[in-house]
C-alpha cells in the first residue's frame, strides 16, 4: 500500500517469529487485534463511527440526502462508498484524489455492502422514478498501522447501522432508522513467505506477497472477494482463507454487535 | 561522588514559556524575548551554572559531527549510497567512506536496499548536508539481531550517568548492544533475551521521566530473565 | 454573512441563541498526541466543531522545487471530510480550502523557527470532522498544538479565535447561526508573548468602534485558548510521570 524501505533486520526478524508462529505485537497467525468501536460520533452526518483496530485507524461518515435515481433503477435507492488514504494518517501517503490503493480499498468494502445487500435500498425510494435517497459512504484513514480493509469495512458497516434517514430535515416524513439486513464483515489476510497471517499490521503488509481478502454475511455465506498484492495463493491456501473469513467473521460481528 | 543534580523538579516547558525573568543567559533550545528567556520547544527546563534551556521531549534529530548512528540504506547511486540516519535529509555515503574498494558503479555488491550499518557523522555544514562514513574503528554493515528505534532525545536516558544502564542491560540480558545517537539501537544476542531487552528499552523511552528508573528496569529484567550469576555494577565496559 | 433571517440571535438581555453572553467563547477541548503514526498530532473541540491535526517533520522537502536552501517551510493542508457539513462536500480541495491553507501556513511559519531546517518542509494536516463555523481558528490552535507535541522548535504556540457581529452586537466566536446571519466575522491568531497577529481576515460591515472591540473581545479570548493548549500539552507528560511513581 506504500513504499518505504524497511531495514533486512527487521525483516529477517519477523521471518523468523512466523517460522515459529510468532507475531512481533505477540499474537498469534490468526489473532485480529483489539477493536474499538465509537458510533454517532459526527453529529453533521447521518450516521457515522470511528474504528480503532490496533493502532490502525480510521472514520467513515454517511451522509443521506434525496435525489434522482439511475435510469435503469427508478424505483431504487443510490449507495455509493468513497475512501481517502490522507496525509494525515501516514508518512507515504500524499495529498491529492485517490489514487488506486484508495479506490481498490473503497471497492472492495463498497461490494461487500452491496453485495451483501446490507443496506435495503429497495425501500430508499421516496417517489418512483423521481426521487430516492442516496446514501454517500465517506471513509477517511487517520492513522495505518496496515489492514485498512478490515478497519474500513468495521467503521463503514458500523456507520450504516447507526444512520437514520433525515427525512425531517427534506420534509419527506418522519426520519426513520436506514433498513440494514445484515453485517458484511471482511477478513484480510497477508501471506508472508508460505504463511498466510490474519489482520496484518504495517510492517507485516511490507513484506507481503498476497493480499486476500474475504467477507461474508450473518449466516457465512461469501459475499465479496478480493487478491490484492503482487504474490498467488494456492486452492489449499484460500480455502484456508474462507474458513478463516467464516469464523473470525462471526467473531467481529459479535463484538461490533 | 554525591554530585546533586543542578535541576530541581523535572518542570516541563512548552514553547513561549517564560524561562528566566531574572538575567540568566539562554541555553539550548531558549530565546530571550523583552529580557526575558523563553522556552522553544517542549521539554523539561533545564539550569546550568548561568544558562537556562530546555532539554526536548521529543522531535528530529539532527546530526552532529562525531555522532555514532544507525542507518539503513534507502538509495544506490554508482558511487555512494543513501542512508536514512532517521534525520530530515537522507546522508550520503560516498564510496571513498567505505573500508573497500568499490569500482564504479559496483556499490550494490556491497551494500543494498534495507542493509543497516553503523556510521560516523564527518561533518554537517551550514545547509545541513551530512557526511558520513564507514572508515572509524566498529563501523561496519551490521547484520543480524534487532533493530529497536527510539526517540533520539531519549538516548542519553538509554546510557545514563556514564554508561550505567547501558551497562546494566548488556550485563543483566547477555545482549551485545549498539546505540547510535540518532536513536536507533541495535540488539544481538539469545532470542528471549534479546526480546528482554527490546522490551526494556522500550520501557526506558516510555518512562524516561520517571524517578528511579535505573532500579525499575532492573526489576523488569529480573522478573523475566531470573539472573543466573550476580550481576556485577562495576562492569564498566561500553 | 450574506444571509437573512428573523431568528433573533441576541436577545434584551444580550443572551445568545446557545446561551452565551457576548464575550463568552463556547466550550473548548484540547487533547495533545492523539494519532500513533504523525510526529505530533492534537484533536480539539470548539462547541461543535470537530478537528484532528497532524504534524510530518521536519522532513525531506517535496515537490523539490519548493526546497529553500536557508529555511524549512510549513506545508498546512486543511481540509474538510465529507460528512463534515450539513450538505455532503464534495472530497478534495475547493478554492476556499486552499486559501485557509496558505494563510495558516503562513501564521505558523511565523512562529516555528525554520531557519534550523534549510530544505526540509514541516507538513501540517489539519481534518475537519465536523463543521460548525469557525474550523479555521479550531484547525489552527490545534496546529500548533501538533507542532509541539512534535516537538518543532518555535518562538509561541499561536491560539487562534474569531469575533464578529450580530444583530449589531459584537460578539465573540460566532457560533453557525450567527455566522450565517450576522454581519460580520473577523477570525484573528495571535503569538501570545507579545501579541502580535499572525492572522486575520475579515468579512462583513464593522465601524471601526465595533471593530476595535472585536479585536479586543478576540485578543483576550486568545489568552484563554493558550492557556488551554498549554494545559493540553503538559498534561501529556504529567500522565507518564504518575504511572511512573506507581
Amino acid at each position: 500500500m506504500s513504499n518505504e524501505i524497511m531495514s533486512e533486520i527487521k525483516r529477517d526478524h519477523i521471518m523468523n517469529l512466523l517460522a515459529d508462529g510468532k507475531r512481533q505485537d505477540g499474537r498469534g497467525i490468526t489473532d485480529v487485534r483489539e477493536i474499538k468501536v465509537e458510533t454517532n460520533c459526527i453529529e453533521s452526518a447521518d450516521g457515522s463511527a470511528r474504528v480503532k483496530l490496533g493502532k490502525t485507524e480510521v472514520i467513515a461518515g454517511v451522509k443521506i440526502i434525496p435525489g434522482t435515481p439511475f435510469g435503469d433503477t427508478p424505483n431504487i435507492g443510490v449507495l455509493t462508498t468513497g475512501a481517502e488514504l490522507i496525509p494525515m494518517a501516514h508518512p507515504t501517503f500524499e495529498s491529492g484524489p485517490p489514487g488506486e490503493d484508495a479506490i481498490e480499498l473503497a471497492r472492495v468494502v463498497d461490494r461487500g455492502i452491496r453485495e451483501s445487500g446490507m443496506v435495503d435500498v429497495e425501500k430508499l425510494c421516496i417517489v418512483p422514478g423521481e426521487e430516492v435517497w442516496m446514501c454517500f459512504v465517506d471513509i477517511y484513514a487517520l492513522d495505518y498501522d496496515g489492514n485498512l480493509f478490515d478497519a474500513a469495512n468495521l467503521a463503514a458497516v458500523c456507520a450504516l447501522k447507526s444512520a437514520i434517514i433525515p427525512a425531517e430535515q427534506y420534509g419527506k416524513g418522519e426520519n426513520t432508522p436506514l433498513p440494514v439486513t445484515c453485517t458484511p464483515i471482511s477478513v484480510t489476510e497477508v501471506k508472508v513467505g508460505n504463511t498466510l497471517i490474519v489482520d496484518p499490521d504495517y510492517d507485516e503488509e511490507q513484506i507481503s506477497s498476497a493480499r486476500p481478502t474475504v467477507t461474508t454475511d450473518d449466516v457465512g455465506n461469501f459475499r465479496a472477494m478480493q487478491k490484492g498484492g503482487r504474490g498467488s495463493i494456492t486452492l489449499d491456501e484460500l480455502s484456508l482463507c474462507l474458513d478463516r473469513a467464516v469464523e473470525i467473521g462471526a467473531e467481529s460481528r459479535k463484538i461490533i454487535g | 561522588m554525591e554530585k546533586r543534580n543542578a535541576r530541581q523538579t523535572r518542570e516541563i516547558v512548552v514553547p513561549g514559556d517564560i524561562l528566566d525573568g531574572t538575567g540568566m543567559k539562554p541555553g539550548e533550545n531558549a530565546y530571550v524575548l523583552d529580557g526575558k528567556v523563553r522556552a522553544s520547544v517542549m521539554g523539561v527546563r533545564n539550569v546550568f551554572q548561568n544558562t537556562v534551556g530546555v532539554i526536548p521531549l521529543k522531535g528530529c534529530y539532527m546530526p552532529t559531527s562525531g555522532d555514532t548512528v544507525i542507518g539503513v540504506i534507502v538509495d544506490i547511486g554508482p558511487s555512494n549510497w543513501l542512508v536514512d540516519i532517521g534525520a530530515p535529509y537522507p546522508a550520503p555515503l560516498h564510496v571513498n567512506e567505505v573500508p573497500w574498494k568499490v569500482e564504479f558503479g559496483d556499490t550494490s555488491r556491497y551494500l543494498g536496499m534495507g542493509n543497516a550499518v553503523l556510521l560516523k557523522v564527518l561533518s554537517v555544514d551550514e545547509s545541513k548536508k551530512i557526511q558520513v562514513t564507514m572508515k572509524d574503528s566498529g563501523l561496519r554493515k551490521i547484520e543480524g539481531g534487532r533493530l529497536v528505534k527510539i526517540s533520539h532525545s531519549k538516548v542519553s536516558r538509554v546510557i545514563d550517568k556514564s554508561g550505567s544502564m547501558i551497562s546494566m542491560l548488556k550485563n543483566m540480558t547477555d545482549c551485545r548492544i549498539t546505540v547510535g545517537q540518532n536513536g536507533m539501537i541495535w540488539v544481538d544476542g539469545d532470542d528471549e533475551n534479546a526480546d528482554v531487552a527490546v522490551l526494556a528499552i522500550k520501557m526506558i523511552e516510555e518512562k524516561a521521566q520517571a524517578r528511579d528508573l535505573t532500579e525499575k528496569i532492573k526489576e523488569f529484567i529480573e522478573s523475566k530473565l531470573p539472573q543466573s550469576e550476580e550481576y556485577d555494577d562495576d562492569e564498566g565496559e561500553e | 454573512m450574506s444571509g437573512h433571517t428573523d431568528m433573533v440571535l441576541v436577545d434584551e438581555n444580550g443572551m445568545r441563541i446557545d446561551g452565551r453572553t457576548e464575550e463568552q467563547h463556547r466550550p473548548i477541548k484540547i487533547e495533545a498526541g492523539v494519532l500513533s503514526n504523525a510526529d505530533g498530532s492534537a484533536y480539539v473541540e470548539i462547541g461543535k466543531n470537530k478537528v484532528l491535526a497532524a504534524v510530518y517533520g521536519p522532513r525531506e522537502c517535496h515537490p523539490r522545487h519548493l526546497q529553500n536552501p536557508t529555511k524549512a517551510i510549513v506545508q498546512c493542508k486543511y481540509n474538510m471530510q465529507a460528512f463534515s457539513v450539513s450538505d455532503r462536500k464534495r472530497p478534495g480541495p475547493d478554492r476556499r480550502s486552499i486559501e485557509i491553507s496558505k494563510i495558516i501556513s503562513e501564521a505558523l511559519e511565523r512562529v516555528v523557527l525554520t531557519e534550523l531546517y534549510p530544505r526540509a518542509s514541516i507538513d501540517v494536516y489539519i481534518e475537519i470532522l465536523q463543521a460548525n463555523a469557525g474550523t479555521r481558528c479550531a484547525g489552527l490552535t490545534a496546529a500548533s498544538v501538533a507542532l509541539a507535541d512534535a516537538g518543532i522548535p518555535m518562538r509561541d504556540i499561536v491560539p487562534a479565535i474569531a469575533a464578529g457581529k450580530a444583530d449589531g452586537h459584537v460578539l465573540l466566536d460566532l457560533n453557525k447561526e450567527e455566522d450565517n446571519y450576522g454581519q460580520a466575522d473577523v477570525p484573528i491568531a495571535i503569538m501570545p508573548s507579545t501579541d502580535e497577529i499572525v492572522l486575520l481576515q475579515m468579512d462583513g460591515n464593522m465601524t471601526r468602534e465595533e471593530f476595535d472591540h472585536a479585536i479586543e473581545l478576540a485578543v483576550n479570548a486568545c489568552h484563554e485558548v493558550h492557556d488551554l493548549q498549554v494545559d493540553a500539552l503538559k498534561r501529556r507528560y504529567s500522565k507518564p510521570a504518575q504511572e511512573g511513581s506507581e
